[in-house]
């Protein structure tokens, strides 16, 4: 994320702060100070990791600080998301069903928590996917999709608002 | 207002008994079951009908028939309230189409025919003139059609998420706070009354589907079937996966969602945060709709219930009297 501020005492703890507050993580702080700017603006930039669907609230939360964003680089923030799938994980080969994920090279399984029942019942687990970005996370999803269909798993995906 | 009720169930009453209790300016000219029927152009006693139906389990003369209301009695607006049929939508589709083809307002909690012959209906409506409207057959006493319609007018809907099915709902709630299975969710639904004896078109989304459709029908498109709406229900859902999800802040809910834009329709079960505004407890029902200028709105209710649910059919009867006053109340 590259943010626009006004230079005066008080600015950059300003923009920072509500990165905090809606649990983001504060990667790096580039100060642009050589850049010519117009009207004594100084650019900042700031590398951050954010949790799933807090950008719109962080940078509300910015804006409110009277601090201009100007520019979102979505390719920095780290995408992930939980998903469940119920049915028979262990006989349909769980290595596969993670690896198909992994090989991909863009997205990756990096949790996994599974509950197992009796031998003969299905079992239920949750599979925590990271990704560089969301065209990514579509991609690795819809791969998802065809595995659940493949071995008849029930696939609970999280519900996101549209953008 | 003349009104002309058909059914005499659950809802039915309901709507009997507050028009009673209430002075709404509505006069009942005649009712029905599915075996009698009482016709008095006067206006016929509330009180009088309610205890002989209770009394007798039949309503009226067993000589007359609903078709005789719908087709000879006098009445400004036919409330239909009997028995859905997902198929056929029948009887209740032959009673609206005749009622509209009369020129006569109708009002309905029936899923039926307003998921199957939308077009057909609204199009009859319209040439006449008249009012078709359904705020009962989705989100029970939700003011859902009035919000989108009158207070969101003008407004493009960008996406409908929906809770829509109480049943559903019940059982997620008993299996995340009890670990239930769901088995054992679904009996203690039953012993409680709220699942049918075959509860199938709840369980496995059919129903919230159906009103899906309803939705995407008036607000989006003019031309959804059922077949267009990709449905998974809750029955192979574990406690195991709502213990993973709420180890995560999370549980699931059984989602109904349409993006226009997108060309989606589904319902499916679906992981949300515990914080989230859809995550509701037990039988109630809730929506969120998100539209061009008003953003995100939720709206969260009864889903079912026989006052519950008369409060959706006089929104609409009052709606009607308010928008074409004394439209046929002169005629004899
Ligand atoms: N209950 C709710 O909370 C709720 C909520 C939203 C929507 N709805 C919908 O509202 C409608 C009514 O629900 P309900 O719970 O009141 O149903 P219900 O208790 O089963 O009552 C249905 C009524 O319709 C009558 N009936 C059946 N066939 C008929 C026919 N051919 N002509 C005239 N009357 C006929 C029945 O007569 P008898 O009394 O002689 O059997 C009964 O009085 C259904 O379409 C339902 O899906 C219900």
């Amino acid at each position: 994320m590259k943010l626009e501020i006004k230079d005066a005492p008080g600015q950059l703890v300003a923009a920072l702060k509500p990165i905090s507050e809606v649990g983001g993580n504060i990667i790096a702080v580039i100060h642009q100070r050589d850049e010519k700017q117009r009207g004594g603006f100084l650019s900042v930039q700031i590398v951050l990791e954010l949790p799933e669907n807090r950008l719109k609230d962080l940078t509300r939360l910015i804006r409110e600080q009277g601090v201009n964003i100007q520019r979102i680089g979505h390719e920095r923030l780290l995408y992930q998301k939980a998903v469940m799938v119920i049915g028979h994980l262990i006989h349909t080969d769980l290595g596969d069903t993670v690896d198909r994920i992994d090989r991909t090279g863009f997205a990756e399984v990096t949790e996994l928590n599974i509950s197992m029942p009796a031998i003969s019942q299905v079992s239920s687990a949750r599979l925590l996917i990271k990704s560089v970005n969301k065209e990514d996370m579509e991609q690795a999803m819809a791969i998802l999709r065809r595995v659940a269909k493949e071995k008849e798993f029930l696939l609970v995906e999280p519900l996101e608002e549209v953008e | 207002m003349r009104v002309a009720l058909l059914g005499m169930g659950s809802v039915g009453r309901g709507v009997l008994q507050m028009i009673g209790e209430k002075d709404l300016g509505i006069t009942v000219t005649a009712v029905a079951d599915s075996r009698s029927a009482l016709i008095d152009r006067d206006g016929i006693s509330i009180e009088e009908v309610l205890a002989a139906k209770a009394r007798n389990g039949f309503c009226g003369d067993k000589a007359i028939s609903a078709m005789d209301v719908v087709t000879g009695s006098a009445y400004d607006v036919l409330v239909e309230v009997t028995p859905t049929n997902a198929t056929t939508g029948e009887p209740a589709l032959t009673h609206m189409l005749c009622a509209l083809e009369r020129g006569r307002h109708v009002v309905t909690s029936n899923k039926g025919p307003i998921s199957r012959e939308f077009s057909r209906l609204r199009e009859i409506a319209v040439e006449k003139g008249i009012q078709l409207r359904y705020e009962a057959t989705v989100g029970g006493a939700i003011p859902i059609m009035h919000t989108l319609e009158q207070g969101l007018a003008g407004n493009r809907v960008l996406a409908i998420f929906g809770v829509l099915n109480g049943t559903c709902n019940f059982i997620l709630t008993r299996m995340a706070a009890e670990g239930l299975t769901y088995e054992q969710a679904l009996l203690e639904a039953r012993e409680m009354g709220y699942a049918e004896a075959d509860p199938t078109y709840d369980v496995k989304g059919i129903d919230p589907a159906i009103k899906l459709v309803i939705l995407a029908n008036t607000f989006c498109s003019h031309s959804v079937s059922l077949e267009d709406v990709d449905i998974t229900g809750i029955d192979r859902l574990t406690n195991d996966a709502l213990r993973l999800a709420e180890e995560q802040q999370c549980t699931i809910r059984l989602i109904a969602e349409a993006i226009p834009d997108r060309g989606i329709l589904r319902v499916a079960p679906r992981l949300l945060p515990l914080s989230h505004p859809l995550v509701v407890e037990g039988t109630l029902n809730a929506i969120t709709i998100e539209t061009d200028m008003a953003g995100e709105i939720t709206l969260i209710g009864k889903g079912a219930g026989s006052v519950e649910t008369a409060s959706a059919i006089i929104g609409d009867l009052l709606y009607i009297r308010d928008t074409h006053a004394g439209r046929h109340s002169k005629t004899a």
